[in-house]
């Protein structure tokens, strides 16, 4: 039978009177256009076996790779089935390339197995696997407590220029958006806020809302959200590749414990930037209320400003900037830790800075949550 | 430095002892067992993947022996307490594969931080310490250029001035001549064999060039990554000539036994 694979090309499968079975290519056969169909091939060796399969190629005025992965097909389905492939009519090119693509036979074992393990199997797999990784970030959090030790001790090793760098890019550089997205969320609170508040003509309570919120828990909330997707992804992505360059390796083979010198400036940096970012984030928040309190409620600045100061108390801002530096450490932890753990390679990279972000959020949120009880506990 | 240390040449300055390098089951090397003189020009050698490189981290600590210990001369790396392994690794310098450099740093601070870090040295010394260093490899001025400035062949020399900074007694090599022009590479040989008779340094090498391997060993060990261990130790140029091994006659000889 004979198949035309596009208008010039063509395979024709037919057994010859001694019963062999010949192979017939024809045409220009291009890997764009397709392989040679093996299914033909195959569908004549499921029937009576022939002693030998030969080849006849007079008429092919091209081929490449399509050609080439037909044969090796045809000669792998041969071996399958035990019958002799006669490659003297191939041309000479294509014999040698086969003969190369089997000089080296399979190795047996290099194919990744697909082991179809138990269910309870693969549970207790993970459960092991989460338990080490649990064992490793305890030890990395009461390895970096002992760093702080040393640094408050004044032997911990970084340089002070390091130190200020993250501080400058962790601290300063995130102000403009930190700005525009607690101004922005200032400005969402009071209209939620408005649309209750005018049914009891209490318009003016819009200022007490928007700032007892901001300054107690959503300055806070916000800040370190921004800065985990900033700072804690940039720590992870940093360490990660020091790990992929070796720099790493090589700060360790000199004694110098990368705790101290990479990881530690980085928390102390944060931990410093996040209580002023958190206030200032506090009061680009009330900014973003007044602005909607002045120009669309009515109300004058001052009467703003006042009611704001009336509504929020100490407590509430001491209780936002202890928050707020509790996110900075734990975003810093997570970001450093899944730098540190990052497998050597571009893409761990990239999933070390996705961890990292995931992870400092899932903390942030918690630690919200602990903190909303413990309040509520003390009545505060 | 010998001379300073005044350790004799001739003694052992490293000792590989039954060790067996693993990643969880699967074991990669297993029972290996050599010496390193204090002087030599030491070579590991073997074909792609057979475990050189992770050999060599085993050796400066990076990697956790599976069975079996490394020493330093008379002492145990391997189950020395974390503070005196600290104090031992100040006594290696090593070379990665791609310089390793730190990026944030100039070249100089590069030298620098080892040296301000375990020497009493004022800041100006230190400085002063760095040009040489950097001098020594040939990177005279290049002082206040970032490792991304340059090419890296340079970052190489830079590395090697970074892990020479403390005058180590033992200098090690992560595949020198990987990426490296035939020239460039050839240089780098040269001045690991200067290094070895000025300083008088042990050298430890991981490479497959054979060309480097026979200007400048003077020892080697041959791991084979199908039986999974060493075949072969001994001086590269003696073991091309005369090893009664098959595997190895064919890996010194480009593939011809």
């Amino acid at each position: 039978m004979s198949i035309a694979a596009s208008p010039t090309t063509e395979l024709t499968v037919q057994r010859d009177p001694a019963g062999t079975l010949v192979v017939r290519l024809a045409g220009p056969w291009r890997l764009q256009s397709g392989l040679p169909p093996l299914a033909e091939v195959a569908r004549e060796l499921a029937g009576p076996l022939p002693p030998t399969i030969t080849f006849d190629t007079r008429d092919l005025t091209f081929w490449d790779s399509s050609v080439l992965a037909f044969l090796a097909g045809t000669s792998r389905l041969a071996r399958e089935r035990g019958v002799e492939v006669d490659r003297s009519g191939l041309p000479e090119g294509l014999r040698r390339l086969l003969a190369l693509a089997e000089a080296v036979p399979e190795k047996a074992d290099a194919r990744a197995a697909e082991v179809d393990d138990l269910f309870v199997e693969r549970l207790g797999e993970r459960v092991i696997e989460a338990q080490r990784l649990f064992e490793r970030e305890l030890e990395f959090v009461g390895q970096l407590v002992l760093s702080f030790g040393r640094a408050l001790r004044g032997r911990a090793r970084f340089r002070a220029s390091d130190l200020a760098l993250l501080i400058q890019q962790s601290g300063f550089d995130a102000l403009p958006i930190v700005t525009l997205v607690t101004f922005l969320l200032g400005l969402i609170l009071a209209f939620v806020g408005a649309i209750q508040l005018q049914t009891f003509g209490a318009t003016i309570y819009v200022a007490d809302l928007v700032g007892v919120a901001m300054v107690r828990d959503m300055g806070a909330l916000i800040t370190g959200i921004i800065m985990a997707g900033r700072s804690g992804a940039a720590f992870a992505a940093q360490l990660g590749s020091m790990k992929v360059t070796q720099e790493i390796d090589a700060l360790e083979t000199m004694a110098i414990s990368s705790l101290d010198f990479l990881v530690l400036p980085r928390v102390i940096a944060l931990v410093l930037m996040m209580p002023l970012l958190t206030l200032y984030g506090d009061a680009m928040g009330i900014l973003g209320g007044g602005f909607v309190g002045v120009t669309m409620l009515g109300l004058s600045p001052t009467e703003y400003l006042l009611q704001t100061v009336d509504a929020v108390n100490t407590t509430h801002v001491v209780g936002g900037v202890v928050k707020g530096t509790v996110y900075g450490a734990l975003i810093a932890v997570a970001g450093c830790l899944r730098g540190v753990q990052s497998g050597r390679s571009s893409s761990a990279v990239g999933d070390a800075a996705t961890s990292a972000v995931v992870t400092s959020i899932v903390a942030i949120i918690f630690a919200c949550g602990v903190f909303a009880f413990v309040f509520y506990a003390l009545g505060i | 430095m010998t001379a300073p240390n005044g350790s004799a040449a001739g003694a052992s300055a490293i000792t590989v002892r039954g060790l067996t390098m693993a990643y969880g089951d699967f074991v990669l090397q297993r029972d290996l067992d050599f010496t390193i003189d204090t002087g030599d020009i030491f070579v590991i050698m073997g074909g792609s993947g057979c475990g050189k490189s992770t050999l060599l981290c085993h050796m400066i600590g990076l990697n956790e022996p599976a069975k079996g210990e490394i020493l330093y001369g008379e002492e145990s790396f391997t189950r020395a307490a974390p503070g005196r392994r600290m104090e031992m690794l100040r006594r290696i310098g090593v070379l990665y594969q791609s310089g390793a450099l730190w990026s944030s740093m100039t070249l100089a601070e590069n030298v620098a931080l080892p040296l301000g870090e375990f020497t009493d040295l004022s800041p100006g010394e230190v400085r002063e310490v760095a040009r040489l260093k950097l001098a020594l490899v040939g990177l005279a001025g290049f002082e206040d250029y970032y490792p991304s400035d340059i090419s890296g062949g340079m970052r190489k020399r830079a590395g090697l001035a970074r892990a020479m900074a403390l005058d180590p007694d033992i200098l090690f090599f992560d595949e020198p001549g990987a990426g490296l022009d035939p020239i460039s590479s050839r240089l780098l040989d040269d001045l690991i064999v200067e290094l070895r008779d000025s300083l008088g340094a042990t050298i430890v090498v991981v490479t497959h060039e054979l060309a480097s391997i026979f200007a400048i060993a003077t020892n080697s060990v041959f791991l084979d990554a199908e039986s999974r261990t060493m075949i072969a130790t001994g001086v590269p140029t003696e073991l091309r000539d005369r090893s009664t091994d098959q595997r190895v006659r064919r890996f010194l000889r480009r593939g011809e036994a």
